[in-house]
């Protein structure tokens, strides 16, 4: 008893008691959140009660919970906040698996609260029951399951704490109904909770520094490889890498993530590296002396063949999670810490040692790097007029139309997605939002749902493909309902396309099961959900298309039918090695694929 | 590359589902525990200790000490293989029965080994033996050809050797 009172002397105390689902809308409100994606159960009931009764968090109701966690990852990337989601138990639960998984892989903060049966139910089989903390322990970054109303303001702070710091992911916060609806005068303010245990470092180490410094300023073939870390770090992390490869002069290449980060018009951007990376940038990670990897962690997308990836360079990685350090590719300078505080000190340093890199050498480097430019690596042939469109062109003539606009680019995942990232230019962070990680085809409208939540007067698109989008195409009902103007843009092949080139590249033209037959008519379709429908199928239509998607003041699909058995080039096979491009469909032929890498995926 | 036996002591909260992360992270990568324990060490913190045996290359080994840091509720990771010398003790009972001639030589190899007897009837005798894990291998490997038949053993604990405390 006595114990008891002392740890209430500490607490702060409530006037009044009050229950477990409004103490969670009090947390959401102290974290400054303004929006929730979910979809109400049995389970979350007293929760969309507390909902209903305040006028501060706007929910919007999803069709499925897999979008309620993807509509969040939009919101979150395009804001850099924290996106939070709200689902039910059990299936509410395991359909928000495929999105915390994503998240996960991607390094998105969410905060995911799911209902769950009155806790002394748990394990009993329950309706609608399932061990939510077992099945998403190695899909979250953490998760709780609260089973005292006590505790539970604490572990609300806490999970936004864990999904924001150190390197951002999804954390679940399992919520039994009976603690939803316990009454209690427990309430720590998110001042008072500091989890000991999770300490991160965003400080670099002033040594890592120095030896990343004198490495860069002795570098005759230096390039700057950007990730997504760049962008979680915020924009102010972007900006320094500006300003970092301005100073020094050295060539930039990003990852799939990082678009946006560095300028797409900046001359020293050497376009995206990887599988289906640009020529230029792919030889230059080839060919380079000293790597700066700022915020990516050398994904087997990346790489390629790991044992001749740039053999003769000296590698600087500098990454939030130490986990990511020689996890693949061994470093020769481990840099722990923040992208932008890193960036900030290379700044620092590069200043106050008064470096500069070897004028002939960097004349050299860049002279060759143009040389592997002038190869056009992703140029195509598109006859105009009564011709077929190809899919480059519309994401070309697409990415025209957006010069000067205020726009937010979502994708699904496959050729469509590989295309968006090729020809689309990103001036800015936060603007591209595609599923990297784990490819999660079903991903773009639910994101572009999020994106067009948080930025209502901006263009917020969704290029997809026909087979991804028809995986989540009931948010459509979501995008009427909040009157939503987002656009869709499908690349109409009817092929799942990347699985086609695959099926073509390694596995002797056997299309198995990679053509949809019996597609919708997407322009019925989309009036079925009171939007507006497009189909286009000739180059001559195009343009027209495009323009009357972004002048019409609500949602739009446009069913842009193109050229079915394009493939998706540059390519690195799976399993070869930087220099070894597909560049176009001639250059196939001369390099069959086969041995090791047709165990890749 | 060749493989290597490491001792990990992990200082973690004691909180439902740490012990599943913990395993969950070897499991989910096909990696092996070889000795698992885990008990509280400090009430008043609420903070356990697991010492855990694993192997694989060093590279293998050095993310696995990654990966279970970066886990929110451990507090610290040490490698006391690499770190330097170490203690580890293993306690075991291993019930040994029969009526015949083995029976006395159980007890003598027993004595040998410094094992105790912990209970004994007419047709057994429980042993119950602690130190380093191999001298309990090889105690167990003499006993199997003397009618043990059961067998329960409480996993590796370690602790650095030297005044410095590995975990904080």
């Amino acid at each position: 008893m006595q114990s008891a009172q002392a740890t209430n002397s500490e607490q702060q105390l409530l006037d009044e008691p009050r229950c477990g689902a409004r103490i969670i809308i009090d947390c959401l409100q102290e974290q400054g959140v303004d929006v929730i994606f979910g979809y109400p159960g049995g389970a979350v009931l007293p929760l969309y009660d507390e909902i209903f009764k305040q006028n501060q968090i706007r929910h919007i109701l999803v069709r499925h919970e897999q979008a309620a966690v993807h509509a969040a990852e939009g919101y979150a990337r395009s804001t850099g906040k924290v996106g939070v989601v709200l689902v039910t138990s059990g299936p509410g639960a395991t359909n928000a698996v495929t999105g915390l998984t994503d998240a996960l892989m991607d390094s998105i903060p969410v905060v995911c609260l799911t209902g769950q049966v009155p806790s002394y139910m748990i394990g009993n089989d329950a309706f609608q029951e399932a061990d939510t903390t077992g099945i998403t322990r190695p899909c979250s970054k953490h998760n709780y399951l609260v089973d005292r109303v006590d505790q539970l303001s604490e572990k609300i702070h806490e999970a936004f704490d864990v999904a924001r710091n150190g390197r951002p992911g999804p954390v679940v916060v399992d919520l039994p109904k009976d603690v939803q609806m316990a009454e209690t005068r427990v309430y720590k303010s998110k001042e008072q909770v500091n989890r000991r245990s999770f300490q991160v470092v965003t400080q670099p180490a002033a040594s890592g520094i120095e030896e990343a410094i004198e490495a860069l300023s002795k570098a005759k073939r230096p390039i700057i490889y950007a990730g997504g870390g760049v962008i979680n770090s915020g924009p102010q992390a972007a900006m320094a890498l500006r300003q970092f490869a301005k100073m020094t002069g050295m060539p930039v290449t990003q990852t799939l993530m990082a678009l946006g980060a560095f300028p797409a018009s900046n001359e020293q951007f050497l376009g995206m590296l990887g599988m289906h990376g640009t020529y230029e940038a792919n030889l230059a990670m080839y060919n380079c002396d000293v790597m700066l990897n700022i915020g990516a962690r050398f994904d087997d997308r990346i790489t390629g063949k790991l044992d001749e990836f740039s053999p003769n360079s000296t590698k600087i990685h500098c990454d939030i999670d130490p986990s990511s350090i020689n996890k693949s590719v061994m470093v020769d300078i481990p840099v722990i810490g923040d992208a932008g505080e890193i960036l900030n000190a290379l700044i620092a340093a590069w200043k106050s040692g008064s470096h500069s890199l070897d004028a002939t050498a960097m004349k050299k480097w860049w002279a060759q790097i143009d040389a592997w430019r002038s190869r056009d690596c992703l140029a195509f042939n598109q006859p105009s007029g009564e011709a077929e469109i190809r899919p480059q062109h519309a994401i070309k003539r697409l990415n025209e139309a957006l010069k000067g606009k205020d726009y937010y680019i979502s994708t699904e995942v496959g050729q469509h997605q590989m295309w968006a990232a090729q020809y689309l230019d990103f001036e800015e962070p936060n603007r591209w939002l595609t599923s990297g990680g784990l490819g999660t085809m079903g991903y773009g409208l639910p994101a572009a749902v999020g994106a067009q939540i948080a930025h209502p007067e901006s263009l917020c698109i969704d290029v997809a493909g026909e087979a991804s989008i028809l995986m989540n195409i009931q948010e459509l009902s979501t995008v009427m309902q909040y009157r939503l103007p987002v656009k869709v843009f499908i690349l109409n092949n009817q092929w799942m396309g990347m699985v086609r080139q695959w099926q073509e590249l390694l596995h002797g033209e056997r299309y198995s099961e990679s053509y949809t037959d019996s597609l919708p008519n997407f322009v019925k379709l989309a009036e079925a959900f009171g939007g507006k429908g497009i189909r286009i199928t000739k180059e001559s239509e195009l343009d027209q298309a495009i323009a009357d998607m972004m002048a019409y003041d609500g949602p739009v699909v446009v069913d842009c039918c193109v050229v079915r058995n394009e493939n998706c080039f540059p390519m690195i096979p799976s399993g070869k090695p930087h220099y070894d491009m597909i560049l176009n469909d001639e250059d196939k032929a001369a390099k069959p694929i086969e041995g090791a890498g047709r165990n890749m995926v | 590359m060749t493989t290597e036996q490491r001792t990990f002591a992990v200082l973690v909260d004691n909180e439902p589902g740490v012990l599943a992360r913990v395993v969950g992270l070897f499991a989910g990568r096909g990696y092996n525990i070889s000795s698992l324990t885990v008990t509280e060490v400090d009430h008043e913190l609420g903070l356990s200790r697991i010492t855990l045996e694993t192997s694989g290359t060093p590279i293998v080994l050095e993310h696995v000490k990654n990966l279970l840091q970066r886990l929110v509720p451990v507090h610290s990771v040490a490698d006391l293989t690499s770190f330097g010398p170490s203690v580890r003790r293993e306690l075991a009972l291993l019930k040994v029965s029969g009526v015949d001639k083995n029976r006395v030589e159980s007890l003598r190899i027993a004595d040998i080994f410094k094992a105790e007897v912990v209970d004994a009837g007419l047709e057994h005798f429980i042993f119950q033996i602690h130190g380093e894990p191999e001298h309990i291998d090889r105690f167990v490997d003499l006993m199997r050809q003397l009618g043990m038949v059961d067998i329960s053993r409480t996993g590796v604990a370690a602790i650095s050797r030297g005044p410095e405390v590995l975990l904080k």
